[in-house]
């Protein structure tokens, strides 16, 4: 598996009228080809800002890079000019938004928008760029697009608008599609068929994915790897498997237990107690200690490196230190674990069988 | 979209109802008789004059005959003008106020336009600073203010221009319609650069940034007609503040147009010409907010479906 | 990720219990609304200097007219139209007593012998204009003022009554001001100026009879915005009375929009006012207003262009100063232009 994006120690700051915002605090990972990434977390954690600044997209009045690089094609994408940066964007790595009513230009027909980046990064006639941008648009559902390319967003529904800014996405076929939340705005029907038109895609097209979500649920479906994030930083990183049923952090743990299960005989839902810390004083042990049951006294100091769990699998909590104290994950976690071979919870007999 | 219009048309003639039948009352209650300039004349010769004029007649027997005049588009005939009818006043003097308000409008509002193009565009620069400090001159010097400096200092001081008049050709509608401009100049530099600042703020902008285009595009191609489609919506002030400017300005420069004519006439008392012009003035704005809305539902895909914004 | 695990004291890994209020209390340093908006007030470095001329314009306007021991309206045809002259300044060959005559420049002051200083000059019956000038802007500061109390006290109580109570109450008041919103302000003004006696009442009555629609509209879209938001709706739920929903749940809330948009109603009644007075049918002579004094200058202006000069400089401060501030309190309190 090839790498076809590094991230690597990551740190970003906003200057704001009240000081200095440290959103992203130190963020490493690696994308592969045709893999499909999830950086789950709750919202204020850094997924958008993180993936906003590999396309660059943040204010550059207010936004500053203080360390790290983002490997891309052996650029580093924090130092290219802004002009190699507009040959990049649509064309190699291209971004679909949260809200598909506010990300479409309501002036302009859903044609003119998806054409935009095959005239600007192909050398094509329009009358070639109108085929391929119907293409799309048959591609991507959307029935009857000989007629309708020539309409207004607003006469498109949020799911069928969602579908266009993801045929316009994938006009130039990019090598890294940057998902922000695509399903989040939507109804559930709709967000399942959106997941399904993506799954869809990235099978016809060899694009490697990040999948930006607050919602677990949905990870399991469409991810290969997932990030979690807290605090501007990534806390554990592993396999779909791994995170899911051998999960190391408290912070998965509680974003877990958080998710709506179907079991019906599960106790009441779970809710991580606190709120995000506050990214203008960033705590300076672990982000998450102040609201977790599993704290350690080193918390408080010393913010923990990443331990190795696997080659694939890795955490950012003191708790996988040697020297630390075994702790019990809670109940529907260890649940989880016992079907994963090599955690410590795993019973060969029982689990799977 | 027709229940719409159709009920701001219902608007529109009760509200000019109500200002010419307020207009007409308030103008009874005026100290001063409409012929008190006319002093020379003797009972007898007032008495005739008064018939002449139809003042003789109980008020609502007046009210009566004069909204069914106006129905018809009779506006009356002027008592200080002597015996020409207010229509034909209006009209002998609607090109010059009609040049200076065109002139003023297309002017200001293209520099206004670019000013905040540039203000939005380099956002807390010293372009900024400087187009909107501009702006808030605009917006806070009266136009009367403006008006007596520009003719003082470039026309009786420097003599680049007449000082007033209108018998110089189009150099005597330069002074007066700068002065003019300045009101549309601030509303829609102001107007542009905020409605820049919020639309390039927008989703859709990031999404065309991220599909690879380039400053100019993006606010050009992207932006700029999504920022300017709202500016329609201060037509309406800035209209109202073109005809205010008129009367002051109009009378400043000594311009034979409406404005002068409706401050002369108040000076004298003149029932029938101030009753004539607020109506026509009252006319002129609501008809221009109206297109204003009309045009704005018309205009934005946004709201053309929905049916207007009220 | 390579990092080698090295080895730490065993103590610092026990277990610690965390109080979770304790984390939230440390996690929301938040500031209140009014800090916030003051924080960013500060910063507005336009609107600061603005407050400052204000300020320092309103103390003019009370204390002014006492200041060089001229009466504003006492006549002196001998003084009459003296050129500025001021102590100090005049060594800089400004303001120095001369003026022209005839086409020549000359010492008016030594030519009439007057040995008093008229710092801003005098008017065709040798009035002072320091002192004029600053009974004027005294004057068309208190109409401001009055006329824009006015407009907040009917503005708010209309908007305020239509939006809380809603249903017909607001359906019957919103026909009403749909209909008053198409009347032109300035026709309203004009008509209404000419109807009655003229002076600072006539004026003041003129600029407030449509001029609260604004405010109340303003209000009343707040108060629609808010009265269904849970805090209110747990006072009613609670049998809090009306007047008390209002004054402590609500206004609190309406406040910032209110303060903003009278801010922008003082300046407006300052224009009506002058404008009413340039055009000759506002206040009538001897009274001073700036709109007086500048229709005044206006007609000498080729051969005394300081009479022109200072009222026109300070209605354009004044209104400059009056725009800054309401645009600075509007960036500040507008939570939605956040950076
Ligand atoms: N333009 C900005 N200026 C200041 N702070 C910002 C800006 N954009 C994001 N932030 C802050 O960065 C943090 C991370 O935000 P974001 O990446 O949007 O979170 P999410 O994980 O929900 O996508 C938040 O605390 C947010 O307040
Ligand atoms: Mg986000």
């Amino acid at each position: 598996m090839s790498k076809i994006l590094q991230v690597k120690d990551l740190e970003l700051s906003f200057h704001t009228f009240a000081g200095e915002v440290k959103a992203i605090r130190g963020v490493n990972f690696d994308l592969n080809k045709g893999e499909t990434l999830a950086i789950v977390g709750e919202s204020g954690s850094g997924k958008s800002v993180t993936t906003k600044s590999i396309m660059r997209l943040l204010p550059e009045s207010s936004s500053e890079f203080k360390n790290g690089e983002i490997l891309f094609d052996g650029k580093d994408l924090t130092k290219l000019p802004e002009r190699e940066m507009q040959k990049i964007r649509g064309k190699d790595i291209s971004m679909i938004f949260q809200d598909p009513m506010t990300s479409l230009n309501p002036t302009m027909t859903i044609g003119k928008q998806i054409m935009e980046p095959i005239l600007k990064h192909q050398k094509v006639s329009k009358a070639k760029a109108r085929k391929v941008a119907i293409e799309l648009l048959n591609m991507v559902g959307i029935p009857n697009a000989e007629n309708r390319y020539k309409m207004y967003p607003h006469q498109f529904s949020g799911g069928q608008r969602q579908r266009i800014v993801i045929a316009t996405a994938l006009a130039c076929n990019p090598q890294i599609l940057i998902a922000d939340e695509p399903t989040t705005a939507l109804d559930v029907t709709i967000q399942a068929q959106i997941l399904e038109l993506m799954k869809d895609i990235q099978k016809k097209i060899d694009t490697s994915i990040i999948f930006i979500t607050h919602d677990l649920g949905v990870v399991a479906n469409v991810a290969d790897r997932v990030a979690v994030m807290y605090g501007g930083m990534i806390v554990e990183i592993g396999t779909v498997d791994e995170i899911f049923y051998n999960p190391q952090h408290p912070y998965t743990w509680g974003l877990l237990s958080s998710m709506p299960s179907m079991d019906v005989n599960e106790e009441k839902l779970y809710a991580i107690p606190g709120t995000p810390p506050d990214l203008l004083n960033p705590p300076k042990g672990d982000a998450f200690a102040l609201r977790s049951e599993y704290a350690l006294k080193i918390d408080m100091e010393q913010p923990p490196p990443f331990f190795r769990v696997s080659d694939t699998h890795y955490a950012a909590t003191w708790l996988l230190h040697p020297q630390a104290p075994q702790v019990e994950p809670p109940s529907g976690i260890i649940e989880r674990m016992r079907t994963f071979p090599g955690s410590r919870y795993y019973e060969a007999t029982g689990g799977r069988a | 979209m027709v229940k719409y219009v159709g009920k701001r048309i219902i608007y529109m003639f009760i509200t000019m109802f109500l200002i010419a039948t307020a207009t007409f009352f308030l103008m009874q209650t005026l100290p001063g008789s409409p012929i008190s300039s006319y002093n020379k004349l003797n009972d007898n010769q007032k008495a005739i004059v008064e018939k002449k004029y139809g003042i003789d007649k109980p008020k609502p027997v007046q009210y009566a005959i004069y909204m069914k005049n106006l129905a018809k588009g009779d506006l009356g005939t002027s008592f200080a003008f002597k015996g020409k009818s207010v229509n034909d006043l209006l009209a002998s003097r609607i090109k010059p106020s009609f040049i200076l308000g065109a002139q003023a409008m297309v002017f200001g509002t293209i520099i206004g336009i670019l000013l905040g193009m540039i203000a939005a565009l380099k956002q807390n620069t010293f372009w900024d600073y400087g187009s909107t400090f501009f702006a808030i001159l605009g917006i806070s010097i009266p136009s009367f203010v403006f008006a007596t400096l520009l003719q003082y200092f470039v026309a009786s001081q420097w003599h680049l221009l007449p000082v007033g008049l209108w018998n110089d050709g189009w150099k005597s509608s330069i002074l007066p319609s700068i002065a003019l401009a300045m009101g549309p100049l601030a509303l829609s530099a102001r107007f542009i650069r905020t409605e820049m600042i919020e639309v390039m703020g927008s989703d859709y902008i990031t999404l065309a940034k991220a599909k690879g285009a380039n400053g100019f595009e993006i606010a050009f191609k992207h932006a700029f007609r999504n920022a300017l489609i709202p500016l329609i919506t201060v037509l309406g002030p800035v209209a109202a503040g073109l005809v205010t400017g008129s009367l002051v300005v109009e009378q400043i420069f000594a311009i034979p147009g409406i404005g002068e004519q409706f401050v002369s006439s108040i000076m004298v008392n003149d029932f029938a010409t101030i009753m004539g012009t607020t109506l026509f003035f009252s006319a002129f704005l609501i008809v221009v907010i109206f297109i204003v809305d009309i045009l704005y539902g018309v205009i934005d895909p946004r709201i053309r479906l929905s049916g207007g914004k009220a | 990720m390579k990092k080698d695990i090295e080895k730490l004291p065993q103590d610092q890994f026990e277990r610690i219990e965390i109080d979770s209020s304790h984390a939230e209390r440390i996690e929301k340093p938040s500031l209140s609304f009014w800090q916030d908006a003051w924080l960013r007030l500060r910063k507005n470095k336009a609107a600061i200097v603005s407050m400052v001329v204000l300020v320092l314009l309103v103390i003019m306007a009370l204390v002014g007219p006492h200041l060089n021991g001229h009466d504003g309206a006492a006549q002196n045809l001998r003084h009459a139209n003296l050129p500025p002259k001021m102590p100090g300044i005049e060594k800089l060959g400004i303001m120095d007593g001369v003026g022209n005559l005839s086409g020549e420049k000359v010492d008016l002051y030594a030519m009439k012998k007057v040995d008093e200083y008229y710092w801003f000059g005098t008017d065709g019956l040798g009035r002072d204009l320091f002192t004029r000038l600053w009974e004027g802007t005294q004057i068309s500061l208190l109409i401001a003022f009055v006329a824009a109390l006015i407009d907040l006290v009917i503005g708010v109580l209309y908007g305020g009554i239509s939006g809380y109570f809603g249903g017909r109450t607001d359906d019957v008041m919103q026909r009403i001001v749909e209909i008053l919103i198409g009347i032109p302000t300035l026709i309203v003004v004009i008509l209404m100026i000419m109807v009655m006696e003229p002076g600072i009442g006539a004026i003041i009555i003129a600029i407030s009879i449509t001029g609260w629609i604004g405010m109340s509209r303003i209000v009343r879209a707040q108060i629609l915005k808010y009265k269904n938001q849970e805090f209110v709706l747990a006072a009613r739920t609670l049998g809090t009375n009306d007047s008390r929903i209002i004054g402590k749940h609500l206004m609190p809330n309406v406040l910032g929009i209110i303060v903003i948009n009278t801010m922008f109603t003082i300046p407006n009644a300052i224009f009506f006012e002058a404008f009413l007075s340039f055009i000759g049918i506002g206040l009538q002579p001897p009274a001073a207003s700036l709109g007086t004094l500048i229709n005044d200058g206006f007609k000498v202006m080729e051969f005394q262009p300081y009479v022109l000069l200072f009222p026109c400089i300070v209605i354009s401060v004044l209104m400059i100063a009056f725009n800054l501030i309401g645009d600075g309190l509007r960036d500040a309190l507008d939570p939605k232009m956040k950076d």
